[in-house]
């Protein structure tokens, strides 16, 4: 922490610093860049990943919180800037610092407003063009008249606003995203490929892709408006839809959130059994993955095998929690009721059903020539450009990027049990789907030594019937089944959170599909897309 | 040169002159052509329909099955009448008409496209007697017919005003032109093998021996190519780029509806048809039965089951063998598509033609 | 392929005849030939529902899972999902439409040859759901689009869904497409609006 503070001070002496945990730095919006130009490079400091980005309206003035890591060292800062324009709010963009910083800052001009100065491309990300006001905004008005549904197509624009500083005037400049000689194919928002209403606009010269532009936004649900409006159980149930097919850890990472906040201890055997279906529902989105990416390269039975065992899995999770998908299970402070007498059983019998089943997969499709040529050598995403996307997960595994939250903070009873962090180095869609795969035989390494284990004790503890968090701002991640999910809260003591934000781990996922695909030909964006893995409505939230 | 002891069960020759007397009693000599050629037309569009109609049904059963599936089972008997429905269906399903495509070529391209493969279906000899076109070009004359085909295909594509279309066109385009040189030279290799090219001739020689096996290493080496590349031709997987679902929505034929579309999927099936028909004329006998020269008895057993009942299983087993590699592989991409026919089977298909020849000339062959 | 001993205790085999609405809908006599005629009809359009793959959210994974092994809706013939709307028949809008989408999907709804169906599968579709009073999502695609069937869940188990699908072919069943009543109908419906 000192050393942070000195790199900082040295830059911006008016900074303001906090003194607990977690660390955080109040930063002067005129040095902002300097400084965050100087953490990041800094061989002491070196916050080359940015984890999570999120806008602010502290009522009075406008603002960023900014979650770095370093990825060397694990350490963590928070940085805050702020503005009290709240007519035309404008900060520094950091996107030129870090590439993942590039969607965020659309995403925080979508919702509050801020313009960047020197980002590149100052649209909307998520809701249409002609859509009034900033739904984040805490003056927002959010009735019918004002944004009706509007039924006519949005009009599509070549060209992009951006704004750039010069001599202290900011000055709008128009970018042109694709000219009208270029070919460009709207991939999505109905398309097979997109595993969800994404929008790709492809401009194309012959079947090799030039430009990708992403279009989110087709499943953007307001999540985070509104949980601002519920109390704190009731939030829970929004999680398991954002990523559904990891409904389960979502929930898990607020749960841990709200229990850090109000110092609750939870029993061991909720640990064990949260750890259990954290790794069922890796199980079911990984065989899911391995369904999917087959079906996008052609291979169409292979989908169904992939399926014929996942409903193994959705079998196990529905007796004990009664849903397949969506399953409600975390409470604060606990489960939703004890494991069914049969799970146990069930697991075991699975441990030893699934490896010949996987063992067949690689028959059929692992180890087919047609398969690998299409993955091998395909969207190579170096170490690098992975850290600098914040690509987390199986996908920035894939490129050696060490990132699995399970080793590096430990939660539940990940520091009990053994397993191996799956890093391969190539970065192709072939190494990505690799990880995944063997991250199922180390999920079944994982449930073969918890599953005996699971100590004996309560399920739930008795919480306060309002729950109320303290005031300040937590922050919490866990390993979802497509990378870090955290979830970031900002409460003022209410019942309800003032500000609540969860970094999905899709969002990385799409922006770096433009950097892969650019060079390849269009079935390859299909490979390289299955093989990314995101889900849309993880990523519009 | 081959004595045909081979006398069937059911002689198609019989039925054709007893219609052709009976007729001739009744009314003049252009009258019976006229009367003729709308019975043979009306039997064959019938067969075609039947045919791709139990196609349909089987290849379902068939994925269903590779699937741990159980495919249809509720309309009919086993489901046996779901493709009947689906036709039933499509036939007075909407045709959409759209704004802003070339009318005339949008409506021809489908037409092109069936009647292209209904004039291949008609070359086929399906049994002994049973073939409705049959003279001394006849397989130059098959593949001529069946690679009009592929205009109609690439019309829809350009007529659609559809991006995906179009580049579905085009990648079809590229394929079946780069894929008939192969499938032309399989063939040319087994007719200088056979040494004609009229098919009920091609078939006759095979009474003896299949040339699958008379041709011994070259003969399997053009069945193995034909079999690659007459999948290719019909766009099945794992060559079935121009409607990759996942890459192009439906590619050539995404804006067609109703019919229209019924015409391309009747089309796709039958196309199928007449590769492994194409495949059981030139490798497998054809109508012949299997005879094992010396074995007396079981020649004799094997004669006994009628011609159509041979040709139709040795093509059920062709589409079968297709149908198993669509559902097993994944797809290629463009270029590795090209660089399969380019750079590999071309050249091997050339090689392979002049090992046939030296066969040929050295009379290696049985 | 007999089935012994089926239990089912939320849903008699009774009940799950009686539909008031379809018994209206076939109250309308017509002649023995042009009712023979709408019922060969009817019965190919009922066993040849061919969805688009079209799917927003959860719902789809439940899709998804009717269409794989186990549940296998392939079985009752609406095996074929189209990527392109112009060949399917029915539209199983599966998940949340928000603002940004229901254009589009309306779009696709355009793009379908008739005759063509919907079905509401989930609560988001149905009304919202548990975004209902989201600043960003439509509650109920019926807003924008006539529903045929709704499918309640969140999200609904895949036999629901396959319950939903086989409501669909019944109401198809009491169609007419030569009988007079229909027709009628449109034309006064038509006039309506003009």
């Amino acid at each position: 922490m000192n050393k942070i503070k000195d790199i900082v001070s040295r830059i911006a002496p008016e900074a303001v610093f906090s003194e607990s945990a977690p660390w955080t730095v109040t930063v002067p919006t005129a040095q902002f860049h300097a400084v965050a130009q100087a953490l990041r490079d800094d061989p002491q400091t070196q916050f080359d990943f940015l984890l999570c980005m999120t806008g602010m309206d502290w009522g009075e003035t406008l603002g960023v919180v900014y979650h770095l890591r370093s990825t060397a060292s694990g350490c963590e800062v928070v940085l805050r800037i702020e503005t009290a324009d709240r007519e035309n709010p404008q900060l520094p963009s950091v996107s030129d610092l870090w590439e993942t910083a590039n969607l965020n800052e659309r995403e925080v001009f979508d919702f509050f407003g801020i313009r960047f100065i020197g980002h590149p491309d100052m649209r909307r990300l998520f809701l249409r063009n002609d859509w009034v006001g900033y739904p984040l905004r805490k003056d927002y008005d959010a009735s019918a008249e004002v944004n009706p549904v509007r039924m006519e197509n949005e009009e599509t624009v070549d060209v992009t606003p951006s704004y750039e500083e010069h001599d202290g005037k900011v000055e709008q400049e128009e970018r042109v995203l694709f000219d009208d000689q270029e070919y460009v194919v709207n991939i999505g928002p109905q398309h097979p490929a997109t595993h969800g209403v994404l929008r790709f606009r492809t401009s194309i010269e012959g079947e090799t892709i030039k430009k990708v532009d992403v279009h989110c936004g087709y499943i953007h649900r307001g999540i985070e408006k509104m949980c601002e409006g519920l109390s704190y159980p009731q939030t829970l149930a929004l999680t398991d839809r954002l990523d559904y097919l990891s409904a389960h850890q979502n929930r898990h990472a607020l749960c841990m959130c709200i229990e850090k906040a109000l110092g609750i201890e939870v029993p061991e055997r909720v640990q064990y059994i949260r750890t259990i279906m954290d790794e069922l529902n890796r199980l079911s989105s990984h065989l899911l993955f391995w369904s999917t990416l087959c079906m996008d390269l052609g291979a169409l039975t292979a989908f169904f095998y992939g399926f014929r065992d996942r409903e193994k899995v959705l079998d196990m999770m529905e007796e004990t929690t009664g849903g397949r998908l969506i399953q409600n299970y975390n409470v604060i402070g606990g489960v939703m009721a004890d494991i069914h007498p049969n799970l146990v059983q069930r697991i075991k019998e699975f441990i030893h059903y699934l490896p010949p089943m996987l063992r067949e997969y690689d028959e059929v499709f692992t180890g087919n020539v047609i398969a690998r040529q299409r993955m091998q050598g395909i969207g190579v995403l170096s170490k690098e450009t992975a850290i600098s996307y914040g690509v987390t997960g199986p996908s920035g595994r894939a490129s050696g990027w060490s990132c699995d939250v399970r080793k590096l903070k430990p939660y539940g009873v990940y520091d009990k049990v053994e397993f191996d962090e799956v890093l391969r180095t190539g970065g192709d869609t072939y190494d990505r789907y690799l990880v995944r795969v063997e991250e199922i035989r180390q999920s079944l390494r994982i449930l073969e030594q918890l599953v005996d284990n699971i100590p004996a004790g309560d399920y739930c503890v008795k919480t306060k019937p309002i729950i109320r968090l303290p005031e300040g701002n937590y922050f919490s991640s866990v390993e979802a089944s497509r990378g870090e999910f955290g979830v970031y809260i900002e409460s003022r003591g209410d019942k309800m959170p003032y500000r609540m934000k969860f970094r999905s781990p899709g969002l990385p996922l799409v922006s770096v599909v433009d950097t892969l695909a650019s060079g390849s030909k269009i079935a390859d964006l299909i490979a390289i897309g299955g093989s990314l893995d995101y889900v849309v409505p993880d990523i519009d939230r | 040169m081959f004595l045909n002891t081979y006398t069937d069960s059911i002689d198609f020759n019989a039925a054709r002159e007893w219609i052709h007397t009976t007729l001739s009693g009744v009314m003049p000599a252009w009258g019976v052509t006229l009367t003729e050629c709308v019975l043979v037309g009306l039997c064959l569009l019938l067969g075609y329909a039947l045919i791709a109609l139990a196609l349909i049904y089987i290849e379902r059963k068939v994925c269903a099955f590779f699937q741990c599936r159980l495919g249809p089972n509720r309309v009919g008997p086993y489901g046996t009448v779901q493709s009947v429905a689906d036709m039933v269906k499509m036939l007075i399903k909407e045709l959409i008409h759209i704004n802003h495509v070339d009318q005339f070529l949008f409506n021809l391209a489908p037409f092109i496209v069936i009647i292209s493969s209904v004039l291949a279906f008609g070359c086929l000899p399906f049994a002994k007697g049973l073939a409705v076109l049959d003279f001394n070009v006849g397989i130059f004359f098959l593949m001529a017919a069946s690679s009009i085909g592929i205009v109609g295909i690439l019309l829809a594509g350009w007529s659609s005003n559809n991006k995906y279309s179009m580049i579905g066109a085009m990648r079809s385009g590229a394929q079946m032109i780069s894929y008939e040189l192969s499938i032309g030279l399989s063939i040319l290799t087994m007719v200088v093998l056979s040494g004609t090219m009229q098919l009920s001739e091609i078939v006759e020689r095979q009474s003896e021996v299949w040339f699958l096996f008379s041709g011994h290493i070259p003969a399997l080496i053009a069945f193995l190519i034909y079999l690659v590349a007459g999948t290719a031709e019909t766009n099945r997987g794992p060559f079935d780029l121009p409607e990759a679902d996942s890459e192009l929505t439906a590619g050539y034929h995404t804006e067609y509806s109703g019919m229209h579309f019924g015409f391309f999927y009747l089309a796709e099936y039958l196309n199928l048809f007449i590769v492994a028909g194409i495949a059981t004329t030139l490798f497998l006998g054809g109508w012949m039965p299997l005879h094992i020269s010396g074995w007396e008895g079981f020649n004799a057993v094997m004669d006994f089951i009628p011609s159509i009942v041979w040709f139709l299983a040795k093509v059920g087993v062709v589409i079968f063998v297709i149908m198993w590699f669509k559902w097993t592989f994944p797809r290629l991409r463009i270029d590795q598509l090209l660089t399969l026919e380019w750079k590999y089977l071309l050249p091997l298909s050339l090689l392979n033609l002049l090992l046939m020849t030296l066969v040929v000339a050295l009379g290696l062959y049985f | 392929m007999e089935i012994k001993g089926v239990n089912i205790k939320s849903m008699k085999y009774d009940a799950f005849n009686d539909t008031e609405y379809i018994d209206q809908l076939r109250e309308a006599g017509v002649n023995v030939m042009v009712g023979k005629l709408d019922q060969l009809i009817n019965w190919g359009r009922s066993n040849s529902l061919w969805p688009l793959t079209f799917a927003t959210s959860c719902c789809g994974i439940e899709f998804m899972a009717v269409g794989a092994a186990r549940y296998d809706f392939a079985r009752f013939g609406f095996e074929v999902t189209r990527a392109s709307p112009r060949q399917a028949d029915v539209i199983i809008v599966a998940g949340t439409i928000v603002h940004k989408m229901a254009p589009v999907l309306r779009r696709l709804y355009d793009q379908m040859a008739e005759p063509k169906y919907v079905i509401a599968m989930g609560g988001c579709a149905i009304s919202g759901g548990p975004f209902k009073g989201s600043y960003h999502v439509l509650e109920g695609v019926d807003k924008i689009l006539p529903v045929d069937v709704y499918v309640p869940g969140c999200p609904p188990r895949p036999e629901a869904l396959l319950y939903g699908m086989m409501q669909l072919q019944r109401k198809v069943k009491a169609e007419h497409y030569f009988g007079e009543v229909n027709r009628k109908q449109k034309k006064e419906e038509s006039t309506d609006h003009e």
